[in-house]
């Protein structure tokens, strides 16, 4: 840095603050991971490097349940509310302004808007009167319910794309004789592909990590990781917690990676 | 001759609708719809073991602000809910407040990298961002817990002898809440920091501002937006936070969502919960209603 | 019809192509479109307009005058307000833009990155499920056609504008339409370039015999490239013509001043005889005018007179004088501007050749002086 000079970007104390925001992020997550190997049962103090948690963790039945649970969930919402995303962004995109336009963009939105604990308990009624009435006590509640606040995800950024796309590309299609349906499926799905990817990814991560509304919506025994995780709470907290942390966490950064990386291909 | 472009609107908004359908009728089903449930649950009579008499009842509006004496009937503030309300408000306050002191400078610090740095920064902030908050807030408990890091490490170092008590208090839930929603603040204020024109800065120094001036007078009012925003998105959801308060609470600080919650667990008052989680919701679209008319009025300021 | 029919048979007469089977390609009849709003826009505002099969047919106009419009009405990316649109006697409104045998070269290009240069030019065959074989050699047809053989696996990304530009063009052309609509095709390629491809694009139109629809905002393009022009302006069609009716004859203000300089002097009608009437200039002079159809044949009139037309000549001979404000030299020609006696300016232009010099100086008194017929008699 030249120390001479006036540097117009400078801010006293700004620098300061933000390497001290970074420490404030990453200590304690650092902190969680180093735990994860630590072989002794606590989370604070080191007895020396082991991979017992991460055999413990996968070696117990509730936690493979849990997980195999929560995949299947943040699939199928995810599927769901990427293909359901897909189609209100075209709606939303590619005909002439509407009147409930508005109407149909805050709906879409809504699960930004509200408070989850408000959703979740609504659903909770919701679902616990469907559940009287039909005896059916399965996955599809929370599917549904997941699929519902992913929708908004996976929305904005396909949204975005299509928004950014060049309108006569699709005229051209037209133009040279392609159908609408073969419009979409040869000129709009080819560009817009990095759109849905980030999207599903976005709703994919979003269902996994889910707490609230899937702790008010499961029925008995129907836990997925997160409400696992939080449940062992009020138990002795081994790091055991730590390892399935860990390995969620690396799940979480591949996919951040990943979308960054997407939304960079150009148009 | 028949009007063709009407006809050709008409096909459009058919295909519109059609389009719109799947993701409206799961919104329905999943969002608007039991909403309004939960508001005609609001006004029903609480049932023995949950759930709901279907019998029309305003007491569970009345009981979200009031009690009634048990020993002589008379009519009261509900001291206890007031105080979860007033705690709920005031920490989200205080978590917006701390967010916007770590996450502006951070986000103009980042806003100042060079180009291809930035973006490196940018996913340090991501990552947190996309990390389940369970497990952010799990981390931070490990932090401060009596047998955390921070009390295994003092005490080893001999400057305490007994562990100090941080967890379950009103300031270990600001500090979770910190913590969790501090991406959310850089996100927006590093979305319209980067679109600054550092000319104007320039320009200010030109004209004879310090260092401070031209940051109160020069990039503030022109960051102002991603401020507004960054702070709604962190006081919205510190509003009804749920798992931060109650893992950093654990159980004695309450806040709304956690009082929500026990309406429909111990406290068997589906009625109650009902109303609480209304009033909520009326707070959050207050709060996005005044952000909406900011947010416009500066549009209109910006032309 | 009648006043179509004998609008291209005068065409016919007037640029003598000998294209003696001329039929309609397109056929609009009183065409509107409004767009809604408040207040609602009206871009076009009854256009009536034949154009014929093999044309070039240029819409020249400013931006706003509803050409643009008018050609996103042909190739079916809009939908009027009223009015029909033929395509050789067939309705074309109920079709939707890929069943209408019309392509378009769009302003921005619009080739499809996701494709390469091949793939883009056969992209329209196989929308319309033509065999493999067939493509391959109508593509490399094509290519062969715009010289871009070479870069047949190039990403679009890949190529100059010149080149896209091409590509844009072969693509259009590869389906083998009826009718090619061009968008301001030109406008995005430098001075040199564009000047290349107005001699090519025209070269392309005479060898497919392709009707060409061409909207452009520079008349120097349409001056060039077209066999007949129509002038555009505030949602109708002002003057339809062949290029030399349309800069020697303009029909009224707007297409005079649209469409290189003109001098505009106040006159009178003195006398008419068949098209050619005998005008009263502020001067006191007289001189014979050209006079169009449906233009007042009496009373205060606007005289056009092209800056080139006109010579400077002593005050004997001379039919309007004044003083020269300022001479400008513009290499090839020099523009001397004045002022007249009765107040409105004039501007002349006269060729420098090697022997000449001009003999008057900047605050000279002169003459000027333009031959019989030259002059235009203009609708307001």
């Amino acid at each position: 840095m030249a120390k001479h000079g006036f540097d117009i970007k400078k801010q006293t104390g700004f620098g300061t603050i933000a390497i001290a925001c970074f420490i404030l992020l990453y200590t304690p997550i650092f902190l969680l991971i180093i735990y994860s190997f630590n072989s002794g049962t606590s989370i604070a103090a080191w007895e020396g490097f082991s991979w017992r948690w991460y055999v413990s963790a996968w070696e117990n039945e509730q936690v493979q349940d849990a997980t195999v649970r929560s995949l299947v969930i943040a699939f199928w919402a995810s599927a769901i509310a990427t293909s359901v995303a897909v189609m209100a962004a075209l709606a939303t995109t590619r005909t002439p302004k509407f009147k409930g336009q508005t109407a149909a963009f805050a709906m879409i939105n809504q699960p930004l808007m509200v408070p989850e604990i408000v959703t979740a308990v609504a659903l909770l009624i919701l679902f616990s009167v469907i559940k009287v009435a039909t005896g059916y006590t399965g996955l599809l509640y929370l599917i549904i319910a997941h699929a519902a606040f992913c929708i908004p995800f996976a929305y904005l950024p396909i949204r975005a794309r299509l928004q950014g796309m060049d309108l006569s590309l699709e005229q051209a299609a037209a133009d040279l004789y392609a159908s609408p349906f073969l419009v979409f499926r040869r000129v709009t799905l080819p560009q817009l592909w990095p759109g849905i990817l980030a999207g599903a990814m976005l709703a994919f991560v979003i269902s996994l990590d889910d707490v609230v509304i899937t702790e008010f919506v499961k029925s008995a025994g129907q836990d997925t990781l997160p409400t696992y995780m939080l449940g062992q709470l009020r138990r002795v907290i081994t790091p055991e917690i730590n390892a399935i942390s860990t390995v969620l966490l690396g799940i979480s950064v591949f996919m951040v990676v990943a979308f960054t990386l997407l939304s960079k291909i150009r148009n | 001759m028949a009007d063709l472009s009407t006809t050709v609107a008409k096909r459009a908004s058919r295909t519109r609708w059609m389009l719109l359908a799947p993701a409206l009728i799961i919104l329905v089903l999943a969002a608007s719809g039991p909403l309004l449930i939960t508001l005609v649950y609001s006004f029903l009579t609480p049932g023995d073991y949950g759930g709901v008499v279907w019998k029309f009842s305003t007491d569970g509006w009345f009981n979200v602000f009031a009690q009634r004496d048990i020993f002589d009937d008379t009519l009261g503030w509900s001291d206890a809910h007031l105080s979860i309300l007033w705690r709920s408000i005031k920490l989200s306050l205080m978590t917006t407040l701390a967010c916007l002191f770590f996450g502006v400078p951070t986000a103009y610090f980042i806003a100042t990298r060079p180009k291809q740095q930035r973006d490196m920064w940018m996913l340090l902030i991501m990552i947190p961002f996309w990390t389940n908050l369970l497990i952010r807030t799990f981390a931070i408990l490990e932090l401060i817990r009596n047998e955390g890091t921070i009390n295994t490490l003092l005490l080893w170092l001999g400057i305490i002898d007994a562990p100090i008590q941080m967890l379950y208090t009103e300031g270990s839930i600001l500090l979770g809440m910190l913590y969790v929603y501090l991406p959310l603040m850089v996100l927006p204020v590093y979305a319209s920091m980067e679109r600054l024109d550092f000319s104007l800065v320039e320009a200010g120094y030109d004209l004879y501002a310090t260092r401070f001036q031209v940051l109160r007078r020069v990039i503030m009012p022109l960051v102002k937006p991603g401020v507004i925003a960054g702070s709604i998105l962190v006081f919205v959801p510190s509003l009804g936070a749920y798992v931060t308060p109650r893992v950093m609470g654990g159980g004695n600080q309450l806040m709304l969502g956690n009082l929500i919650e026990l309406q429909f667990g111990q406290g068997r008052n589906w009625p109650l919960g009902a109303a609480l989680s209304i009033t909520l919701l009326v707070i959050v679209m207050v709060a996005l209603i005044f952000y909406v008319r900011t947010a416009g009025k500066e549009d209109a300021h910006h032309g | 019809m009648f006043t179509g029919i004998s609008a291209i048979t005068a065409y016919c007469l007037d640029t003598g192509t000998g294209d003696t089977n001329l039929t309609t390609a397109i056929h609009a009849r009183n065409l509107r479109k409004v767009y809604p709003g408040n207040p609602p826009v009206e871009a076009l505002a009854g256009v009536d307009l034949e154009i014929g099969d093999n044309e070039f047919f240029t819409l020249l106009g400013p931006s706003g005058c509803g050409k643009t419009t008018m050609l996103r009405l042909i190739a079916g990316f809009e939908h009027p307000t009223g009015g029909t649109l033929e395509m050789f006697g067939k309705d074309l409104l109920d079709l939707p833009p890929y069943k209408r045998p019309i392509n378009t070269v769009f302003q921005s290009y619009a080739l499809f990155p996701h494709l390469t240069v091949a793939q883009n030019i056969a992209f329209g065959l196989e929308m319309l499920g033509k065999p493999k074989a067939e493509i391959k050699a109508t593509v490399d047809e094509m290519m062969e056609l715009v010289q871009m053989t070479a870069m047949a696996d190039r990403q679009t990304s890949q190529i100059s504008g010149g080149q896209q530009q091409r590509v844009a063009l072969a693509r259009a052309l590869a389906p083998k339409p009826r009718v090619l609509l061009l968008d301001e095709p030109l406008s995005a390629l430098d001075f040199k370039l564009r000047k290349e491809m107005q001699l090519e694009l025209k070269r392309l139109q005479t060898e497919t015999g392709i009707t060409f629809i061409f909207v452009t905002h520079d008349q120097e393009e349409a001056l060039t490239m077209s066999d007949r022009i129509a002038v555009m302006g505030g949602g109708s069609i002002r003057q339809i013509g062949s290029p030399r009716d349309i800069y020697d004859r303009p029909a009224e203000r707007f297409v005079a001043d649209f469409i290189g300089d003109t001098n505009f002097l106040p006159a009178q009608i003195k006398s008419v005889e068949g098209d050619v009437a005998q005008v009263l200039l502020a001067s006191g002079k007289t001189v014979t005018a050209h006079l169009p159809e449906g233009v007042a044949r009496e009373g205060a009139v606007t005289l056009a007179v092209r800056p080139e037309q006109a010579s400077l000549t002593t005050s004997e001979t001379g039919l309007l004088s004044g003083m020269i404000d300022n001479i400008v030299y513009f290499g090839t020609d020099t523009h001397v501007h004045m002022t007249l006696e009765d107040g409105t300016t004039f501007v002349l232009r006269q060729q420098n050749s090697a022997d000449s010099t001009l003999e008057y100086e900047k605050g000279d008194r002169a003459a000027v002086r333009f031959g019989a017929n030259v002059a235009q008699v203009l609708k307001d």
